[in-house]
């Protein structure tokens, strides 16, 4: 596939099938075509994520189509929905057992900021436990904005310094 | 963060580790009788997605594979609805019932929408009713849409829910036509609702349902007669009557035990008697037979549907008299001052309602959904008590899963159709 | 207008102690808790309502002590007051159906006890369904029912220590220890009053209307039916 990555040359001074480039923008090309969700699906905006993965919106065009239910095998948490006080520790802990790198999306109101519900019960915002890259605004955010959302995302897993990141903590 | 991987010596190990494989024939003196001891453990399921739908915990005592004892834990998901609504008006709180069963967000508009007019005696007019029936109905088919591919994955069949979830993308643009958004539509307001039927939208919704139940005789034909489906279903999580109302089930749950108990038609509201209709009802109550009946009503819903649009009344689609509810027609906000001092007042103060309790239940695609509305006068009320039937029909749980194999709790859950979001409000 | 009206007159010469609760839709019954039991049992046994859809309070406390219902953003935890001896705070309330007869009924029980531990006697023994609807009564309200075989909280959290649906809760929640003691150390975080930037902007019930206050809003000579006459002549 190609993408828009000018730092993936191919050299024609260079015999034999070779292709020039950077350890950074190799690691972050696979990593960002490959973000596998981990569907933290605690709402309304659970359905929306669903909905995303159906035939019609269809995240698969994104790499992004392997929802892992299981922290482990998964790269990116999307918080899809009202995080209570009752739920917030369990998040955090299924935040904890995800393998590095990993990364957020608050995907909705109420993962953002509490939306909605300013009461007793709401956790007002899921950055209060979590590092969150990638906010997405909606009650509940269209599947368009969903999408957009994780293209921001993976323009972000670009930019980072991989090798860097992967020689620091060898 | 370094990470570290320590392979255990496996062939140590194997050496030293007594055969797991016992022998089934032979001689089985020789072995240890603990070998065939069963094993008892605590297993936690959830509260991150123990089947597909929604933030359920459940604690499980084990015997080997067999569940001795179920838990469910709750409130994973409550937000404090009900809090909520003692600080809001009446029109305020219409948001937040989009989000108690946010998989028919319709429908819970109209049955907090009917609470609330039968606490101020105000009965809409006819059309009004007949487009809540329709918005009602393909609600309940969206829902139950949802609740078949849920169920479907919970089975391992994962082929349903790219079906139903495609079906539910074309209700979703006909909701968004008519209310401005996919799901959380927040369509009623009390005294009618937030607009009448766009152009031609009568006629979108019966070209829905013309090639809508083709394809939903293709969805349950891939599983009504599927092997594996009916090895995970038939005679799992049977639910006697007794069982079925002492738990306080509604909805396709109750009827899938049995009883024949449809609020539409027993205790007709918003004109359904109206309508030709049939309840299915199961015989067994095991998971199968509420599968079946859900099947079934989709069917009757785009029945319903059908027969709504056809005699769809014309006139308003508000109760009109009703100037201390619902506010007038924006033209006339714009134009005149009373007009606009009304408007301000119900914004500010909400629709005025006379003291007195009400309990009205209206039956939601999960259940009887009953909204117990204590008022003092004035535009907010004093205590709304939201009786969610996803709450009662969990707390069979307990019952039902005691002595069920682990993988039948998923196919009991999935056959259930709860939702979280209006089990915990 | 309820057609099972005529179950009360019945139901008051078997419980001389209950009495009609004014309603605006089913017919109700106030019962005192002692003959709860007996009267539930009858109602289940002998008048097939069969169903015990709900089961929840009605906290009036602040009413009666004289405050604004919602809306405060003030914490008030000393809701005991004189008034209450006379007139119970909390009000248990049950709804009952009858798959049969398709009728409901609502029976109100005013709480015994005093105000911080107001009790009602349990009718898990006669319907499973009130589990639960008990256990969120007692978590929401914190009334006890006495006999309930397991009274825990069930929507907030083992060892929150309020009860939120109190009137003298505040909507945003008072401060509290994090559930997860594990968490709460590695993100130092607590539980924190919701912000509400001076809101909710709503009146609170009852209390305040502004039809008195704007009089040509009090104007009920015309509506959208008849149309306003023209300005005076």
């Amino acid at each position: 596939m190609v993408t828009p990555n000018s730092e993936l040359a191919y050299n024609s001074k260079i015999e034999g099938e070779v292709v020039v480039t950077r350890a950074d923008a190799v690691i972050n090309w696979i990593r960002s075509n490959s973000v596998w969700p981990m569907p933290m699906g605690l709402a309304c905006c659970g359905i929306e994520l669903m909905g995303v993965g159906g035939s019609r919106f269809d995240i698969a065009r994104f790499g992004s189509e392997v929802m892992r239910f299981s922290p482990r095998q998964s790269d990116c948490m999307i918080v899809a929905g009202t995080v209570t006080y009752k739920m917030a520790s369990v998040v955090r802990r299924i935040y904890d057992q995800m393998a590095s790198p990993k990364w957020v999306i608050a995907m909705g109101a109420c993962a953002s900021s509490g939306g909605m519900y300013r009461s007793y019960a709401t956790l007002q915002g899921v950055d209060r436990i979590l590092p969150v890259d990638v906010y997405v605004s909606g009650c509940p955010p269209r599947p368009e904005a969903l999408l957009d959302a994780l293209m921001t995302l993976q323009n972000k897993i670009r930019k980072e310094p991989a090798t860097r990141n992967l020689l620091r903590a060898q | 963060m370094p990470t570290e991987f320590n392979f255990p010596d496996t062939a140590a190990k194997n050496a030293s580790a007594a055969p797991r494989v016992a022998v089934a024939r032979g001689d089985s003196a020789q072995l240890p009788p603990q070998e065939f001891e069963p094993e008892r453990m605590s297993l936690s399921m959830g509260p991150s997605h123990p089947s597909t739908h929604g933030v359920l915990r459940i604690q499980m005592e084990l015997d080997g594979e067999v569940v001795t004892e179920a838990r469910p834990v709750i409130g994973y998901l409550h937000r404090g609805d009900e809090k909520i609504a003692e600080n809001m008006t009446y029109n305020q709180f219409v948001p937040y019932t989009d989000r108690l069963d946010y998989l028919a967000p319709l429908a819970n508009n109209m049955a907090y929408a009917i609470a609330v007019e039968r606490l101020a005696g105000l009965e809409v007019p006819e059309r009004c009713q007949a487009i809540r029936v329709i918005t009602a109905e393909l609600a309940r088919i969206s829902a139950h849409l949802i609740g078949l591919g849920a169920f479907g994955i919970d089975t391992g069949a994962w082929t349903i829910f790219l079906y139903t979830f495609t079906e539910r993308e074309k209700l979703y643009r006909l909701f968004e036509e008519l209310t401005g958004a996919r799901f959380t539509t927040s369509y009623t307001r009390i005294g009618g609702v937030a607009r009448d039927l766009p152009e031609g939208w009568t006629g979108r919704v019966l070209e829905f349902c013309d090639q809508f139940l083709p394809i939903l005789e293709e969805i349950l034909s891939l599983l009504t007669r599927n092997k594996i489906f009916m090895d995970r279903t038939v005679g799992v999580g049977v639910i006697s009557k007794e069982d079925a109302l002492s738990y306080g089930l509604t909805g396709p749950n109750l009827r899938g035990s049995g009883v024949a108990a449809d609020l539409r038609k027993d205790r007709p509201y918003s004109g359904y008697e109206r309508y030709e209709f049939d309840v299915p009802v199961g015989s067994t109550g095991d998971s199968y037979d509420r599968y079946l009946v859900r099947g079934e009503e989709m069917r009757q819903s785009v029945r319903i549907i059908r027969q709504a649009i056809e005699q769809l009344p014309g006139g308003d689609w508000y109760a009109r008299d009703a100037r201390r509810i619902f506010a007038p027609p924006k033209d006339k906000i714009l134009s005149s001052m009373e007009e606009l001092i009304q408007n301000f007042m119900i914004v500010t103060e909400g629709p005025q309602m006379p003291a007195g309790e009400v309990y009205f239940e209206a039956e939601n695609p999960k259940g009887a959904l009953g909204f117990f509305i204590v008022s003092k006068g004035g535009g907010v009320p004093y205590r709304l008590k939201i009786r969610a039937p996803s709450f009662c029909n969990l707390s069979i749980l307990p019952k039902v899963c005691a002595g069920a194999m682990i993988s039948d709790v998923v196919s009991i859950l999935g056959s259930l159709d709860f939702v979280m979001g209006e089990c915990d409000r | 207008m309820p057609a099972n009206a005529d179950i009360l007159p019945t139901l008051q010469a078997q419980f001389p102690q209950a009495s009609v609760r004014p309603s605006a839709d089913h017919p109700a019954l106030d019962v005192p808790a002692s003959d709860l039991l007996a009267l539930m049992r009858t109602l289940r046994d002998t008048h097939g309502y069969d169903l015990l859809t709900d089961v929840t309070a009605v906290d009036w406390g602040a009413q009666r002590a004289g405050r604004g219902t919602g809306a405060s953003g003030s914490v008030a935890l000393s809701a005991a007051n004189a008034e209450s001896a006379a007139q119970p705070r909390f009000t248990a309330v049950y709804h009952l159906y009858s798959t049969t007869a398709h009728d409901y009924l609502r029976v109100a029980v005013a709480c015994t006890g005093d105000d911080d531990a107001p009790s009602v006697p349990s009718v898990t023994s006669l319907w499973a369904a009130a589990d639960w609807h008990e256990r969120e009564t007692y978590d929401m309200f914190g009334i006890r029912f006495e006999g309930h075989p397991d009274l825990r909280r069930i929507l907030m959290w083992e060892g929150y220590p309020y009860y939120p649906l109190r009137k003298e809760f505040p909507l945003a929640g008072i401060e509290t220890e994090w559930p997860d003691a594990d968490v709460a150390a590695e993100t130092r975080i607590s539980v924190k009053p919701a912000p509400m930037a001076g809101g909710p902007f709503v009146a609170s019930s009852g209390t305040m209307n502004l039809s008195e206050a704007e009089p040509r809003a009090k104007d009920e000579s015309w509506n959208e039916v008849s149309e306003k006459p023209q300005s005076p002549a």
